[in-house]
């Protein structure tokens, strides 16, 4: 069930959902911003169902989320016919993956994929035999599960994490304040650069990123870190420093993500969610925010 | 019934959630029959695909030409291409006895049909296009108030290619293009025209 403290933000996200839809479609009415406040309604009303409500369920959640931007990512990359297989292994890993999490087994989960899955999927393109290109496939695969699933799977693991004694709130909630506060920092990001940002501040991948955006965010989202920090067993100091970090980590996700984007020559990785382009769009940041925040928590805590 | 429930409970969910289908150029999709669809063949996945762009409740209405050799080589196998499919079944090399090869397509178009043809023949070399076959030619020639719509599909050999048991999961691309009519010209320059029209809808995935 759902805390009083996730139900206070819960309801704090409808009512700036609700404002922020009438604002679109009588001030700013146009296609590309109503596709994107449809889709957050997607995104926020599946993420509430499928991760607030259930441990187990979340675990499904997370993982299929994984799963789709595990195959976004495939689908984008150049491969062989032979590399089939070796993506399928891939594919499969992740049921293991979030299994580890959901039974909270922290030793598997965190040597899954790092070690078993590094050093035995290169073994599966030994058995196919294809030795052209065995580089390139063996990096890219393993870059990829490293990415969606290991970084992803980070949240499940979070969620399932014990209220600290002393505090009423627990995996759940933190999942929650990353997940907000990581998304907030896209939206700040976007709304700081478009009405101040002057100074680009990496041109070639992503010229729509400015200095003024990046640090308008950052300063926001400490602020908000803080007060947020209702959700976790944070003092105020290091709230400020989660803030940090997610504000940080959050820019670096999606400029990574981005880099990929760049790199194959796509615009965006999908059009799963219309006005926000692939799921890869919307999840870049919290790959990064995610074991960065996860590895802070669990460092204080656990 | 069967047919619907199938693709309602098996089809759809493996094509359009866990493969995903990323259709362009939906509105040129006709909803209504009779229609031919015109695409590429390079995985059994693209019949799957193309019924799986339909909604629903038109499914009973889409009908795949297929090769009655391949899908009609024992009784259970017709059972199911028939029954369950629902493919309108052509005789690769026809006797004479048995009539125009072209005959089930024609009365499918008759009844206001949305009828699947690939013009390749059969599904051929992995992600790659060959030769097309005049027999939309025939047809469009017969029917020429009805269009032909081309749709190219990529992918779709990457999930399912020829010849592999092994389904692997990638996101598939319709690129759906303007119906073409049979106006007055030969069978080859129709021919021709639909080979262009699905080239140059596959350009857009093989820019650098």
């Amino acid at each position: 069930m759902v805390s009083v403290e996730a139900g206070i933000v819960l309801g704090f996200i409808l009512v700036a959902l609700v404002v922020a839809t009438i604002l679109i479609y009588v001030k700013f009415p146009t296609q590309e911003l109503k596709d994107r406040m449809n889709s957050w309604w997607v995104i926020i009303g599946f993420f509430t169902v499928g991760a607030m409500l259930h441990t187990t369920t979340a675990m499904f959640f997370f993982g299929f989320l994984s799963y789709l931007a595990l195959k976004e990512y495939f689908t984008l990359i150049p491969s062989r016919q032979t590399d089939r297989r070796v993506m399928f292994y891939a594919y499969l890993s992740i049921i293991p993956q979030y299994y580890f999490a959901g039974i909270g087994w922290y030793g598997m989960f965190i040597i899954w994929i790092p070690v078993f899955l590094f050093l035995l999927l290169p073994f599966k393109q030994v058995l196919i035999g294809e030795t052209k290109g065995f580089l390139e496939n063996t990096s890219r695969v393993q870059w990829g599960l490293m990415m969606f699933v290991f970084g992803l799977s980070h949240l499940a693991y979070m969620i399932t994490l014990k209220p600290v004694e002393g505090h009423s709130v627990g995996g759940t909630e933190l999942v929650l304040y990353l997940v907000l506060l990581t998304e907030l920092n896209d939206i700040l990001q976007y709304l700081w650069g478009k009405s101040i940002g002057k100074r680009k501040i990496v041109p070639k991948v992503s010229p729509n990123k400015t200095v003024e955006g990046f640090v308008g965010a950052f300063v926001s989202i400490s602020i908000l870190a803080v007060l947020f920090s209702f959700l976790t067993p944070f003092t105020w100091l290091q709230a400020l420093v989660a803030g940090m970090i997610i504000s940080g980590g959050g820019f670096v996700g999606d400029v990574v993500i981005s880099m990929v984007k760049r790199d194959i020559g796509v615009k965006d990785s999908g059009n799963m969610l219309p006005g926000h382009g692939g799921i890869l769009d919307r999840v870049d940041s919290l790959i990064y925010t995610t074991p960065l925040f996860f590895h802070y928590v669990y460092y204080l805590y656990y | 019934m069967l047919k619907k429930i199938f693709f309602a409970l098996f089809v759809r969910p493996l094509v359009l959630i866990i493969s995903g289908v990323h259709v362009v150029g939906k509105e040129k999709l006709p909803l209504e029959g009779p229609c031919i669809i015109a695409a590429n063949h390079n995985s059994h996945l693209d019949t799957m695909v193309l019924m799986s762009i339909f909604p629903l409740s038109k499914i009973n209405q889409v009908k795949p030409v297929a090769a009655a050799d391949y899908f009609m080589k024992n009784k259970y196998f017709a059972w199911f291409s028939q029954n369950i499919i629902g493919i309108i079944p052509l005789k690769r090399r026809p006797t004479k006895e048995e009539g125009h090869p072209l005959l089930g397509v024609t009365r499918a178009l008759k009844n206001g049909d949305i009828v699947i043809v690939f013009p390749e023949g059969s599904r051929g070399v992995p992600e790659e296009m060959g030769t097309f076959k005049t027999g939309i030619a025939h047809l469009a020639k017969e029917f020429p108030s009805i269009p032909v719509v081309p749709i190219y599909i990529h992918g779709a050999g990457k999930a399912l290619p020829k010849g592999e048991a092994l389904f692997v999961p990638f996101i598939i691309d319709a690129n759906i293009g303007e119906a073409l009519y049979y106006t007055d010209e030969n069978n080859k320059a129709f021919t021709t025209r639909l080979e262009k029209s699905i080239k140059k809808l596959e350009e857009v995935y093989y820019k650098v």
